[in-house]
């Protein structure tokens, strides 16, 4: 056989669609995106067959033009018609699974449908006759359990025979005025189009389907026309086109459920019901829910095993970071580059550049792991649905689902796993959402900062770092509401009816796999977009124009006819310190470049290059907002971070000072409004990059970076420019701004807002 | 008009008719809420919204709001 054989996987969301894909293509996966769009696209070669490949729809209730998932997998089935459509059904649910099925088989394509589940249905005592079901639906049935594996081979077979077959036809029928107007529209606007594909396009037609009539553009005068047949059929149903096929497709299927279907144990209670009664009751609900919580963060980022704790991601990721971290691979790395007499800025290069960037990425992947494993677990068995059930209606208030808490939570810990999170959540716009809120959550790499502020001016005040929190979830609940009602979130309808899948016990290889999945996208993207950031931040910090001369800067320091006093002098005057503080970093493109950047910041208080430049070495980690206080305050010493722990007053005093000198005796307030714009605005790289990766758009990363900016820049100059009005010493214009901008923000907040109806893509 | 929304819960109910257009009606009917279905409501979340149904064997999770568009004797 010579010809390829395409296999489209198309069946509802929990009918084990994933299990059954990865039974049939085994390693053989290629994972990707569908062209433009978040949904997740995934490709394999049939086990032990060269020519048949199969393509993974997403998770689909129906064929309607109202969701992306839908509209991605309809656009496939027509655009690139698959040989076969392989209709994945699960035998517990068949009622609403054969909904899918009566579209599917409209589609003028042979369809094959696998039944799955089966042995549980024989484990209830209920039978279903697969012969007589299938001479209905007129197609083939192959019953199988895609957890065990069995019948696989046989739906592999199945399949290759229907495409070399006759095309599936379908063999229910609409009532009496809907198959007349169907005749009427198949006669005058699709008979052009190949035999098989007429019906599945009157009947889009019949529906008004907006997506479908694009796609053909009719003339106008046969649209009047069909439009007549329609209201006609609508008038006598009364109905609207879309719910009468809608019904009576529910309707013929609960017929066919009658001749096929023999249920035991009517109103018996399942295991699953059981199970669901004590987990989302009333009363219990909320402590289990919050223990499982517990048990996700505490297993995977709490205290490490080795301080007493429970957390085996910490205990991982700290031995991890002490096998990759310095050590290792950053001095392990210098000392045989240097054995090998490597120049040495390409040895500051690789070693401080690359590798403490890549190691830094590295060791965050055990800890990420474990989470992601948990994750896959509650998803898989059934209870993120739970999740979002339990939660809903918190979130939904600020534009955000029921499974942002996720996100959310993960979040505390770190920004990327966070983000990553977020793929649970089908609907695209609290996805979106989601993903340019969730990092306002001060993550465990901005604690240090949050350290260095409460100590160095709030006298470790521990107000601060709760604060820290509570604006956190303040930015998330804020931007959630405004953003819901600008014009790039209202497009898409949410998400209102969601199914509870019965609870069963997780597939171990379904999660690994996609533990395994999430992981590697995270070394994968997450590493590329850090090592070269570290590279771009090493390079700025490492070389500078040195009297006249551009180079490496520790070098040309070294060199005392290039750094002549004069010119040492110049540069104390350029920075504004003492001459014996002048440090080559001074002279770094970093440091040069910051002192005319540092005017944005101006309006917020800390106009000053040394904030930030550590605002900008903040990008590659948030801790390192600290080390560059460090480095930029002790002098005498390259570890920042060592520096300011072991002789923290001493710096501190020195933050505090340079904080009065530079806003002008309102320290604590600039140091704030610091903190502020430093928690609320872009993540680190890392954390950017795994926005880029869930976003899968250009312009959506661009937005969620912007807004967080553009929201951190905003909100500490509300905080600074009005803080002063009442620490005395207001600028006029600055305080004007500042309440027409507040003013903003609340009226954007309690302005009127309707949900829309309709989807665009 | 008696709506799925007032409906105590544990009791049965048919579905007389759908109210609303569009999106969110084709969606609550996707699911297979359709006229003259039974449903049975089986819980509310513990904050009070949404509230969980059985239709067609399965279980489904519903917003209060959208449950009031859904008319039932």
């Amino acid at each position: 056989m010579d010809k390829q054989i395409r296999i489209a996987l198309a069946g509802n969301p929990n009918s084990g669609k994933t299990t059954l894909f990865n039974a049939l293509t085994g390693t053989q996966q290629f994972v990707g995106n569908w062209p433009g769009v978040t949904v997740e696209k995934k490709e394999g070669r049939v086990r032990g067959q060269k020519d048949v490949n199969v393509t993974d729809l997403p998770g689909i209730y129906s064929l309607s033009p109202y969701t992306l998932e839908e509209v991605v997998a309809r656009n496939y089935l027509i655009e690139e018609r698959p040989d076969v459509i392989l209709n994945i059904v699960d035998a517990t649910n068949l009622e609403r699974n054969l909904y899918l099925t009566t579209q599917l088989v409209e589609l003028g394509i042979p369809v094959v449908i696998a039944l799955n589940m089966m042995d549980l249905v024989k484990k209830n005592g209920d039978s279903i006759n697969v012969e007589e079901l299938s001479r209905e639906l007129g197609c083939r049935i192959v019953e199988i359990s895609a957890l065990k594996g069995d019948g696989v081979d046989e739906v592999v077979s199945a399949c290759v025979e229907a495409a070399n077959g006759t095309k599936t036809v379908p063999q229910h029928s609409f009532s009496g005025s809907v198959e007349h107007a169907l005749a009427h529209i198949e006669e005058s606007a699709v008979h052009d189009l190949p035999e098989e594909q007429q019906r599945w396009y009157a009947i889009k037609i019949f529906e008004r389907d907006d997506k479908a009539l694009a796609r053909l553009d009719l003339p106008e005068k046969t649209l009047a026309h069909i439009e007549e047949d329609i209201k006609a059929a609508e008038k006598e149903l009364d109905d609207d086109a879309e719910s009468i096929i809608t019904n009576e497709r529910y309707v013929y299927i609960a017929n066919l459920m009658k001749g096929c279907y023999k249920k035991k144990n009517k109103g018996e209670l399942t295991v699953s019901d059981k199970i669901d009664k004590i987990v989302t009751n009333r009363i219990l609900a909320l402590p289990i829910f919050a223990l499982v919580m517990f048990l996700v963060y505490a297993l995977a980022m709490g205290k490490s095993i080795s301080d007493g704790g429970i957390a085996i991601g910490t205990f991982l990721t700290d031995t991890a970071n002490d096998v990759l971290g310095d050590a290792w691979l950053k001095e392990g790395s210098r000392a045989i580059l240097e054995g090998w007499g490597v120049a040495p800025w390409l040895i500051g290069l690789i070693s401080d550049g690359i590798l403490a960037g890549v190691g830094a990425v590295l060791g965050f992947v055990p800890q990420m792991l474990v989470l992601f494993f948990m994750l896959c677990l509650l998803e898989d068995c059934g209870y993120m649905a739970r999740i979002a059930f339990i939660m809903d209606r918190i979130f939904r208030r600020f534009g955000l689902s029921g499974k942002s808490f996720i996100p959310m939570l993960v979040a505390t810990g770190c920004g990327i796993p966070g983000v990553m999170a977020s793929r649970t959540i089908e609907n695209e716009r609290d996805r979106r959402m989601t993903i340019t809120t969730t990092t306002f959550m001060p993550c465990g790499a901005k604690l240090p900062v949050i350290g260095l502020i409460a100590g160095a001016l709030f006298g470790g005040s521990t107000w601060v770092a709760t604060s820290a929190y509570f604006i956190g979830i303040a930015a998330i609940v804020v931007s959630g509401i405004m953003l819901k009602k600008t014009k790039m979130f209202a497009g898409d309808p949410a998400p209102f009816v969601m199914e509870l899948p019965a609870y069963h016990a997780p597939a171990m290889g379904n999660v690994l796999r996609g533990t395994w999945e999430r992981g590697w996208s995270f070394i994968k993207r997450a590493g590329t977009v850090i090592v070269l950031s570290s590279i771009i931040i090493w390079f700025l910090t490492s070389f500078g124009p040195v009297n006249g001369r551009f180079g490496m800067v520790d070098e040309l320091y070294e060199d005392e006819t290039v750094v002549t006093e004069e010119y040492v002098a110049s540069v104390s005057e350029r920075m504004g310190i003492p001459e014996d503080e002048v440090e080559p970093m001074d002279d770094s493109i970093l440091a040069r470049v910051a002192q005319p950047v540092s005017v944005i910041f101006k309006p917020l208080g800390f106009g000053d290059w040394k904030p930030t430049v550590a605002t900008v070495t903040g990008l590659v980690a948030k801790e390192n907002v600290v080390g560059t206080f460090g480095v930029l305050y002790a002098y005498d010493d390259q570890d920042g971070e060592e520096e300011l722990e072991e002789n923290g007053d001493q710096i501190w005093d020195k933050v505090a000072e340079d904080y009065r000198d530079f806003s002008g005796g309102h320290g604590k307030l600039a140091a704030y409004s610091f903190l502020l714009f430093n928690l609320l605005c872009a993540p680190c790289f890392a954390a950017i990059g795994a926005i880029k990766r869930e976003m899968n758009s250009r312009k959506w990363t661009w937005f969620a970076i912007g807004y967080q900016c553009g929201f951190a820049w905003v909100t500490a100059f509300i905080v600074w420019q009005l803080g002063r009005l009442f620490a005395g010493g207001a600028n006029v214009i600055g305080l004007v701004l500042a309440v027409v901008l507040l003013g903003l923000f609340i009226w954007q907040l309690f302005k009127p807002y309707k949900e829309a109806r309709t989807l665009k893509v | 008009m008696k709506t799925l929304r007032e409906v105590p819960i544990k009791s049965t109910v048919k579905v007389v008719k759908l109210h609303g257009e569009g999106a969110v009606k084709r969606r609550i009917m996707d699911m297979g809420i359709t006229k003259g279905v039974e449903v049975y409501v089986r819980k509310v979340a513990p904050l009070g919204d949404p509230i969980e149904v059985n239709v067609r064997g399965y279980e489904l999770s519903i917003r209060k709001a959208d449950a009031e568009m859904i008319e039932v004797e």
